[in-house]
Order: structure tokens, then sequence, then C-alpha cells
């Protein structure tokens, strides 16, 4: 599904080296994990492969379902089915966030050739979303994440890749700044939309959200590399050492 | 004889030069009447004028809008320009008032009967009293103070034409202006005159790119309890010129609602100037504009508390694109006795690229100690990080930048009360964005 292959990233406007050579493989139906200390690279990784400004590759490539990423605009990899929830999502004052997901469902729905969704057909799935997401029609009515508390930030973000249905979906630290409660309606909306053919990427710090959402494969990312691989234990080793002793085996 | 400063010889200089424009610019005119209720308030502004002198690019008022083309003698052609588009407000039930090229056309007009509101032509009351002789070109006096706006003091001496509204009761139907632009040359000069009496309430729509050039001065004296509602779209016409004057006086509990959209015309100047003479009353000017190239739109309003407990708000919003400017001059003043006075004030323009730019004026002058009031002024591009957001969604570049054009306009437009009229301008600003999706 998703494919990356020795990626190298670099600051567009310095010369600084984020991603020096990144490998990843994630199939239909997994769930990969990545862990790894601040500053190592994860969400430059998420960035790079959404689309955003500011980064050049100088080396590698990444394709999902065998087309290359890189190449496309933000909302064509969209389109072809990836989506990212931000670690901080974006507050946009005067876009209603019920205007945002209608205009998003189906930009997408048009770029792939399909017909809109039906005002009725729409309302009815996102009603039944977000309630199963604890977001009330006060938020759906509100601009874009304005005002949103970091939970319901989060919530709004489970909810858009809810609506979207993408193929590979990735998670920036959507566990950071959650109580427990919230961060078991979150991974619960995260489990009900896994399936056969949706992988998933979900980037984190803490073994507490793999405790919901069960990981196939756990990645450790340090300075720009994955350096270790290996089962869900990994993150247990994670969670009760720290990073300290795996760094230092790779070293 | 003693010699002159360089400074005294500056200020001489300047005011021969003002003095040569302003004859020059009266000389051009038709005579205004001699006779009948007006001809001493347009003998008192010509006298005014003449002491002033027209705006010159010297002038600290004038210092971001360059006035020539608004004070030459000949009016600068403007191509007319033509679309099949409707009337912006033709689908609202209205009384609706024809000017082409600032001449009233009786064929193009409804019937001016409305219950509660009486409509007559400044042009054809001519006796020697009439209602209005209490109103023209005395508002507009009272507001030369503390700055002098000459060109409004020119419009209260040659207005050619105008209507003079009185309102007496709630009105059914809003009374609308329209502006036809038809000749490349057209100088337009109208002044109205609405008087609102106690307890009532008038919507007044204004629509249309008016003449190459238009200058235009309304006087509105809202008596207490009574409600004025504004709302104007100027024309398309991308080579129209306009300065405007709207000088209103508010009694206690009164509402004064001032909505502008402006969509092109190569140079727009509104001022709007508002006294608080009652307790308990309301004031919002509000305007968006937006603009593409060859195009310069100066808002400029002057808002005095003069009175107890009133609400003043403004709120300003600006698209600019291609080397468009906006301006903004803006300004509050609080009386020593105009205690509990709540001011506010925005201005706020969106540079869609570096060539455009934004030159804003804020001020406050306060001298009453139990007051809130607060302005601010920004300009800036479109957030990158909302644009993202937006395109990671799916939504493509264009229409992301629309949604946030639209969204960035919304705090002016929600000052429109009327859901109608609001979708109505909301479609207009749409739709201009669109014809310019590259
Ligand atoms: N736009 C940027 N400008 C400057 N430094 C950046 C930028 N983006 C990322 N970095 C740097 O790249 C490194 C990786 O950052 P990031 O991808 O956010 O790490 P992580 O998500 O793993 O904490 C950090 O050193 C960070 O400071
Ligand atoms: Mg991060």
């Amino acid at each position: 599904m998703l494919e990356i292959k020795n990626l190298h990233v670099k600051l567009e406007e310095e010369d600084k080296q984020i991603l020096k050579g990144v490998n990843l493989t994630v199939e239909p139906g997994k769930v990969h994990a990545i862990m790894g200390p601040n500053g190592s690279g994860k969400s430059t990784l998420s960035y790079v492969l959404s689309g955003k400004d500011g980064y050049e590759v100088t080396e590698g490539e990444a394709t999902l379902g065998g087309v290359s990423l890189l190449d496309m605009e933000a909302e064509e990899r969209a389109a072809a089915g990836l989506f990212l929830a931000f670690q901080y999502p974006v507050e946009i004052p005067g876009v209603g966030n019920m205007t945002f997901l209608r205009t998003a469902v189906n930009a997408q729905r048009k770029a792939r050739g399909e017909e809109e969704m039906s005002a009725a057909d729409f309302l009815k799935a996102v009603r039944e979303k977000a309630k199963f997401l604890k977001i009330d029609g006060d938020m759906m009515k509100r601009s874009v994440n304005v005002g949103f508390s970091g939970g319901e930030k989060k919530r709004n973000e489970i909810l858009q890749m809810a609506m979207l249905e993408p193929k590979m979906c990735i998670l920036d630290e959507t566990d950071s700044g959650l109580d427990v409660d919230a961060m078991k309606l979150v991974s619960e909306g995260v489990n009900q939309l896994r399936s056969p053919d949706r992988g998933f990427l979900v980037i984190t710090h803490y073994q507490r959200l793999l405790d919901h959402i069960k990981p196939d494969v756990v990645h450790i990312m340090a300075n720009g590399r994955i350096v270790k691989t290996g089962g869900p234990e990994l993150a247990l080793e994670v969670e009760n050492n720290g990073y300290a002793d795996i760094l230092a085996e790779v070293e | 004889m003693t010699a002159l400063t360089n400074a005294q010889r500056a200020r001489q200089r300047l005011a021969e030069q003002k003095a040569q424009v302003s004859e020059a610019r009266i000389a051009a005119l038709a005579p205004a009447p001699q006779a009948g209720w007006s001809a001493e308030a347009r003998a008192d502004a010509l006298s005014r004028l003449r002491a002033e002198g027209l705006p010159h690019p010297r002038d600290e008022y004038w210092k971001y809008t360059r006035p020539e083309s608004l004070t030459q003698a000949e009016a600068p052609a403007a191509a007319i320009f033509t679309t099949d588009e409707k009337g912006i407000f033709d689908a609202i039930d209205r009384v609706n008032v024809v000017f082409v090229d600032g001449v009233f056309s009786e064929e193009l007009s409804s019937d001016l009967a409305l219950e509660g509101v009486s409509i007559e032509r400044l042009a054809e009351t001519t006796s020697d009293i009439h209602w209005a002789s209490g109103l023209y070109g005395k508002l507009e006096k009272a507001g030369q103070d503390p700055v002098a706006r000459p060109l409004a003091a020119l419009n209260t001496y040659a207005a050619t034409d105008g209507l003079l509204i009185r309102v007496t009761a709630k009105a059914t139907k809003p009374v609308a202006l329209q502006y036809v632009h038809n000749s490349e040359t057209s100088d337009a000069m109208l002044h109205h005159v609405v008087k609102l009496e106690e307890g009532a309430d008038l919507t007044l729509l204004e629509n249309g790119p008016a003449a190459a050039r238009f200058n235009k001065v309304m006087e509105v004296d809202v008596a207490d309890g009574a409600s004025f509602h504004h709302i104007r779209a100027q024309g398309r016409d991308h080579e129209r010129r306009a300065v405007t004057h709207i000088f209103a006086r508010l009694g206690t509990e009164s509402t004064f609602k001032s909505f502008t959209m402006t969509v092109n015309g190569v140079l727009t100047r509104n001022e709007v100037v508002v006294e608080f003479t009652g307790n308990d009353a309301v004031a919002h000017v509000a305007g968006a504009a937006v603009g593409d190239g060859d195009f310069h739109h100066d808002d400029t309003v002057f808002i005095t508390h003069d009175a107890v407990n009133c609400e003043s708000r403004q709120v300003f919003k600006k698209v600019l694109k291609n080397g468009a400017r906006g301006v903004f001059q803006g300004k509050i003043l609080v009386k020593p006795d105009a205690q509990k006075t709540d001011g506010y004030q925005i201005s706020q323009s969106l540079l869609l690229d570096d060539d455009s730019q934004f030159l804003a004026k804020p001020e406050l002058e306060i001298y009453a100690d139990d007051v809130a009031c607060s302005h601010g002024s920004t300009s800036g591009a479109i957030d990158d990080d909302a644009m993202f957001y937006l395109r990671s969604r799916g939504v493509p570049e264009h229409e992301a930048q629309d949604l946030l054009v639209i969204a960035f306009l919304a705090s002016a437009m929600e000052e429109i009360e009327d859901e109608t009229l609001r979708d109505i301008m909301l479609g207009r600003i749409t739709e201009w964005l669109e014809r310019r999706r590259g």
C-alpha cells in the first residue's frame, strides 16, 4: 500500500537534512506504529508524504498503491486516498466545520470522477459518525477547530478521516493532549475504520495509545531514520526503558 | 515689507495652488440655483469651499489617496462596463429610483409613492420653504470640523439633483437608488437628504457605478428611536471614480447601520461621518472591498461620541490583488461627557500578492474616562497552514483560496443583518473570485 524507499528530505530554505534514508512499507489492513524521540523526523515524514511545502526530497521515493506520491499536489494525494491526522490541527476562522467537511468530501469525489454526495446522504453520514465521536451539532456549526479543546480538535480529525474514507491513514501524535476517556473515544473511532484494505501509520510517543490501537509492526525512528523494527513488544520495551537502550544498541 | 520665511512661502504657494484648482473646478460647473430654499446653503458651501480649497496631495487627510482626479475640472473618461448581469437588488421588492449619469430617469424609476415615506427630488423642489432646509448642507457643514471635507462642500454647492426622503413610519419596503453609468465622460453630483422622524424605520439600498466620476453626499438625520439601514454595492465598472460622503446625526436610542460592498473601480473614497447627539444610540459602519490591479479604495470614517452609552462599530475588510491598494482612516472621538461609550474599530486587508498594499491610520481620541474602546488593523497574506490543511483534505488550491477569502470577509459580511441581502452580496463576491481564477 504505502511504500517508502530510501527517502531523504532536507528543508527547502536551509541546508538541513531531516530524513536520512527512510524505508518503510505498510501493507493493506495493517497498523504500523512509529515511535521515537522528539525531533527525530516523524512529523516531517508525515508532512512530506502529504505534500506540505517547504521540504525538498533529495533522494528516494514514496508510492501509494504503486503510484508515486511525491509529484502530486497535496489535494491529489488526498484524492488518491492519503489522509494525515495532524499533530496540531489548524484553526480556520470563518470557515464552518460542516461546510469544510462537505467541500472536502465532494472535492475528492469530483477528483476521482465520482458523483457528489447528496446533501441528505452527507448529513446522515456526518450525524452518525459525529455522534459516535461525541461531536455535537454546535461543533459542526463553529469555524473549523476554532475554540475547540485539544481533545475536540483530535476528535474532529478522526471525524474527517471517517467521512473521507482514505486508503492510508497517518496519525501524528493523535494521543497528545488527550485524557484517558478522550483517548479511548479516539481509539475506538480509529478501530472502527480498520479494514482489510486500509493501512495505518500511527505516530506516537506512548505505549498508552497502542494499548487501544493494536499495532502489527512497531518502528523506532531516530535522527531521520528507522533504526529498529519489531512487533508490539518493541513499544513495551520503549515504555519501560525509554529510547536510550535501543539507540545505544543500534549505534 | 518683512521677508517671508521658507515655510510661510511654501504655505502661501500651497494655498494659491489649491485656490487655482478650486476656481477651475467651480468654473467648469453649471451655475447653482440662486433662488429657492437651498440657495442659502449653497452659497454658504461655496464660500466655505473657497476658504478651504479643494484637497491637495499634500493635505494630511489625503496622504494615502491622490485627490487630483477628483478635483480636476474635467472628469477623466471611464469606459462603460457592459454585462448581462442582473441588477443586484432586482429580486428585492423595493421602490426603485434610477439616475443615469446623475440624471433622474422617470422612465426607469418606479412610482415614488410609499406609505410613511415621502420622496421628492432636489431639482424639483424650488419653493422658498422646505423641511430639508434644516438639514441640507447643515450636517455636511457640522461634519467639516475638526477635519475639512471640501469635496462635500463642493457637492452641497453644486449638486444637480438628489432625493429628499422623509420617513414618518416603518417603511414597508426598501427605497433603492440605482445609479446607471452610460456616458464615458459623465461627471455626476447628487445630494440626498434623509430625515427619519421619531420611531421611523427605513432601509435604503444603493447600487451602480453612477458615472465616469461621481460625487455624492447623503445627509441622514435619525431622530429618537428611529432606525436607518443602508446597504450599498458600488458598481463594477473598472475605470469609474467616486467620492462619497455620508453625514449622519443620531438621536436618542436610534440606530444607524451602513454597509458597503465595493467591487472594482479605479478610485473610490467613501467617507462616513457620524455624530451621536442622543444617548443609547447605535452606529455600525462596515465595508467589504475586493480589488484587482488598478484599484484604489479608501474608507475614511469619523465617529464622534457626544452622548452617553452609545455604541459605535467599524468593520472594514479588503481583499487586494495585482497591485491593488486599500486605505483605511478611521477615527473614534469621545467627548468628555460621552461616558459609557463602547467604540470598536477593525480594519483588515488580505493581500493576495506582494504588489498589493494596505495603508491604515486608525485613531482613538478619548476625553471621557468611563469608556471601552478598541481598535485593530492588520494586513497579511493567506495563511499557509490553513491552505495546506484544506488541500490535505482534498480541496483544490483555487477552491481553498476562495474559501479562505470568503472566511476573511465573513465578519464584515455579518454586519448585513438581512440574510437575503447578505446572501446576494456574498454571491457577487463569490462570482468575482470565480472570474479571477487563473
Ligand atoms: N520547517 C522547519 N524549519 C526548521 N526546522 C524544522 C522544520 N521542520 C522540521 N524541522 C526540524 O527537523 C527535525 C525533525 O522535526 P519533526 O519532524 O517535527 O520531529 P518529530 O515529529 O519527530 O518530533 C527537528 O530538529 C526540527 O526542529
Ligand atoms: Mg512531531
